[in-house]
């Protein structure tokens, strides 16, 4: 397929660009496609019709699922059951069953999935593209190697780690500890010295210093948890195109992007595999501390 | 790497997902799974309850046949030690009715023997006095002599 963009005379940086560029419309009259009022329509509907099609199999067999022997299907979907409520019971020591564990099902399945779509080969997608929609139409198979995806999902959890620990510790309860943890708070007793007295005058730093480190956890968070996943689907998919490249160049080139495209896509199942389980277990891992009060 | 309406779109679907996996898909596996988890214990609770109970029984079953063998050897004492006083018994009353027998026999032996006896001493003293008679025809006088022969007869 790269070999077709040879013929067409594409430079190495147009093929690069073509590949990374998304399938964009604009929304409420946004023509430039660029801004906030812009939909990555390649991104959203593969997520969604992967999200869709995996929890529905899923569905399909608990639906049905029984106590008795199981099914060759049901025992699967059992087994993945089971992976992901371990880990959550040994993270997580609340009513896991009620939303944390299922989320975490969610979180793993969908992001498998989405991440597995790096083992299709580039040129292939970017091919059915240019046949269904013409020319030049841009399709980026893989949903996590798009930053809005990543930070959906990170920012979603975000936002649940702080509805969770506002149930949990009721809304001064949650304001006390951003200000009073994890360095304390200042007693108000009065001094015996001048060493106290000053010390009382500089205690309120530590409002500050408390506020300041829950600000830089909040905020480091949804970006550690989204751009780590962002990052390795993208510099896979990168390395694929550089591959692809190689391949395009020459006889001897093709053979070595061969063999390199089957070491790399092999070496990829365990990226896709362990980035989805990180993924979920960051989101299970801050679920549970939101739970926890200092 | 523009942030753009994609995420909020990413976002609603991640928690419509969610919701889905939290209301349907969670549920029923979860119940299956601990529904047969307690299947499982119940059976080898029972299990190991059936063994017990099979134990106890053996046992009892043991205590019972070995009351059944003590009360039959005993019931089988008892019937010897009847059946030995039956056969005394019948021994006693068989010894009994010979000696009642034998004593009647001899009774009428006796008797027998002495009518014998009376008819013997009838004839014997009615032959004397009809010897003596033979003898004596002509010098003795019958009428005198028999008080006398009459009471010899008395003393045989």
């Amino acid at each position: 397929m790269a070999t077709e963009h040879a013929e067409k005379a594409l430079t190495p940086t147009e093929y690069i660009q073509h590949h990374l560029t998304f399938n964009a419309q604009g929304v409420k009259g946004n023509t430039d496609l660029q801004g906030f009022w812009t939909l990555h329509v390649d991104t959203f509907a593969t997520s969604v019709v992967l999200g869709l099609v995996v929890m529905l199999l899923i569905w399909l067999v608990a639906r049905k699922a029984q106590s008795g022997v199981p099914t060759k299907a049901q025992a699967f979907v059992e087994l993945v059951f089971g992976f992901i409520d371990d880990q959550v019971k040994n993270i997580f020591h609340g009513n896991r069953h009620a939303f944390i564990a299922p989320a975490a099902l969610t979180v793993f399945m969908w992001v498998l999935v989405m991440n597995a779509m790096d083992f299709l080969p580039v040129d292939w997608v970017a091919g059915a593209a240019s046949l269904i929609g013409g020319p030049h139409t841009n399709w980026r198979p893989v949903p996590t190697s798009d930053v809005n995806t990543t930070f959906a999902l990170a920012l979603s959890v975000w936002i649940l780690m702080i509805f969770f620990a506002i149930k949990v510790k009721g809304l001064g309860g949650w304001i006390h500890e951003i200000f009073c943890s994890p360095f304390g708070s200042p007693s108000f007793k009065a001094p015996k010295s001048i060493g106290g007295a000053i010390g009382l005058l500089a205690s309120p730093l530590l409002f500050l210093a408390n506020f300041a480190f829950n600000m830089i956890e909040y905020i480091s968070k949804p970006l550690s948890h989204s751009l780590r996943l962002f990052g390795n689907m993208y510099a896979g998919e990168v390395i694929f195109m550089l591959i692809g490249m190689l391949a395009a160049s020459s006889i001897v080139g093709a053979a070595a992007g061969a063999i390199m495209g089957a070491g790399w896509a092999i070496f990829h199942i365990l990226i896709v595999a362990l980035q989805a389980f990180i993924f979920m277990m960051m989101t299970v891992v801050y679920l549970s501390m939101a739970h926890e009060s200092h | 790497m523009n942030i753009n309406l994609t995420l909020i779109a990413q976002a609603v679907a991640f928690a419509i997902l969610i919701w889905f996996t939290v209301k349907y898909v969670w549920p029923p596996l979860l119940n299956a799974i601990e529904t047969r988890q307690k299947e499982i214990a119940d059976g080898l609770a029972a299990a190991s309850e059936g063994r017990s109970a099979l134990e106890v029984a053996a046992k009892k079953s043991e205590i019972t046949l070995n009351e059944a063998k003590q009360k039959a050897s005993e019931i089988i004492g008892q019937a010897e030690k009847r059946a030995t006083q039956i056969v005394e018994e019948a021994k006693g009353n068989a010894k009994e009715e010979g000696e009642r027998i034998l004593a009647s026999a001899k009774a009428e032996i006796d008797q027998e023997l002495n009518r014998a006896k009376e008819g013997l001493r009838a004839q014997v003293s009615s032959l004397a006095v009809a010897g003596a008679e033979k003898i004596l025809r002509k010098e003795i006088d019958a009428k005198a002599h028999s008080d006398m022969l009459a009471k010899l007869a008395a003393e045989l």
